[in-house]
């Protein structure tokens, strides 16, 4: 076993693991995080995006040792003070979801996309999701999600 | 799916990497784990020690001197393609860093770990292969550099030893006159080169004095496009010149084209032309 020390939504944590142990597990069954999806498992579909020390990244592909000392921010770590994210804002008004399995990866996503370009153009928007897979909605909300967001921030 | 136990030992320095690999018989090197992680959880690889150099500093950063680029193996492919000096000095590996995979694999997977793996749909051995890049490389007997011809030895198999650890890798910069270029078709969903080409011509007074073109997704090894290259020397190059040396490639590939389950070897073979010519256009708009 390894003891890591992650800063998590802004909270120091710590927890035993073997270092097998992917970060998207750590986070749902030991900080109880479960707004982090597991899909794929093959860091293809991007429902487990989490951020890194500030930049997206595929839980599903990180051991949690290698991610001790760092800083990890999750769909639940993006609300402050009960208001909602302004890309959590716009996947709402823009009915950026059905499911809503993919939702938090794409969040996430979008959230470094919009740290790069603020104001990105559709084809933008679309390569900055191109590691997240939806089964639902076609994409085409999501994208207006993601513009809407970008335009009210 | 979990990965089969492992002894986790991070490593501060290089010195403190080689020496815990001669100490470790077996033990994989871990850097950004973009292509050794998905590996030790199909239980393709399942190594009893894992050394992970992420937090070595030496082997990062991007340094442009002496007409060449010095890259570390840790540079992400983020960094790659968001560098200006890459994308002036290398225009081809800055164009394919930044269509490797997705952008959340692009900020942690690494060029030395995408090297050192040496998937034959991976995009960078073959821009790498195309600008005559050279790879250091350090291992018991001290320090080695390998010349790109040389480096990528079979499917996933690499001049990268057991004891080896890639430290940095060296690509010429930018001649004049020179221009190049990496277009691909690629999987929908991994992003892996079906068919992927880097081009690079020299033009000199309206004329190519020099072509590299390497293809990947199609053999085991990046493929030089040796009939191509030789039809492109001493024309201007035009849509017809370039198409005409584009319908070579069959010639270069050969019976060596692989197929699976998504595009079979036929469909490769056929769709290789249209990305040469892709290429080698893109390029020689490029030169300068």
């Amino acid at each position: 076993m390894s003891q890591v020390a992650i800063i998590v939504n802004g909270k120091a944590r710590k927890a035993d693991v073997e270092p097998r142990m992917l970060l998207v597990h750590v986070l749902r069954e030991q900080f109880n995080l479960t707004g982090t999806h597991l899909g794929c498992d093959t860091s293809q579909c991007g429902a487990c995006t989490v951020l890194v020390d500030g930049r997206s990244a595929k839980s599903c592909t990180i051991f949690a040792v290698q991610a001790d000392g760092s800083e990890v921010t999750t769909i639940e770590g993006l609300a402050t003070d009960g208001q909602l994210h302004p890309l959590q804002k716009g996947f709402w008004d823009a009915h950026g979801l059905q499911c809503g399995y993919c939702t938090p990866g794409m969040i996430m996503s979008a959230v470094t996309l919009l740290r790069d370009t603020p104001d990105p153009t559709e084809a933008q928007i679309r390569e900055g999701i191109a590691g997240n897979l939806c089964r639902c909605t076609g994409y085409q909300h999501i994208v207006d999600a993601i513009q809407l967001a970008a335009g009210r921030r | 799916m979990y990965a089969s136990n492992f002894n986790y030992l991070r490593a501060g320095t290089l010195a403190e990497a080689s020496a815990l690999l001669q100490k470790n018989p077996g033990a994989k090197v871990l850097a950004g784990g973009h292509s050794l992680i998905p590996l030790m959880k199909l239980r393709l690889a399942s190594p009893t020690v894992v050394i992970d150099i992420g937090r070595v500093p030496e082997l990062r950063g991007i340094s442009l001197s002496g007409g060449a680029l010095t890259i570390g193996a840790l540079t992400t492919h983020a960094e790659l393609a968001a560098s200006a000096a890459v994308q002036d000095a290398a225009q081809a590996l800055s164009e394919a860093a930044g269509h490797v995979g997705d952008p959340a694999v692009r900020n942690r997977g690494t060029i030395g770990g995408n090297v050192a793996h040496a998937d034959p749909a991976s995009d960078l051995p073959a821009v790498l292969t195309a600008l005559g890049a050279t790879f250091h490389i350090t291992g018991p007997g001290g320090r080695r550099s390998v010349q790109a011809s040389d480096f990528f030895k079979g499917m996933m198999n690499t001049a990268v030893g057991e004891h080896d650890i890639l430290t940095t890798i060296e690509v010429p910069a930018r001649a004049a006159g020179q221009g190049s270029a990496y277009a691909k078709f690629e999987h929908p969903a991994s992003r892996y080169a079906v068919v992927g080409v880097a081009a690079c011509v020299i033009v000199n007074g309206g004329t190519c004095v020099a072509a590299s073109i390497v293809l990947c997704g199609l053999t085991s090894t990046p493929a030089r496009a040796k009939s191509g290259e030789q039809a492109l020397v001493g024309q201007a190059l035009t849509r017809e010149t370039i198409a005409a040396a584009a319908g070579k490639v069959g010639t270069d590939l050969g019976s060596d084209v692989l197929g699976d389950i998504f595009a079979s070897a036929e469909y490769r073979a056929a769709v290789a032309p249209v990305y040469v010519r892709r290429a080698v256009e893109a390029a020689a708009s490029r030169a300068r």
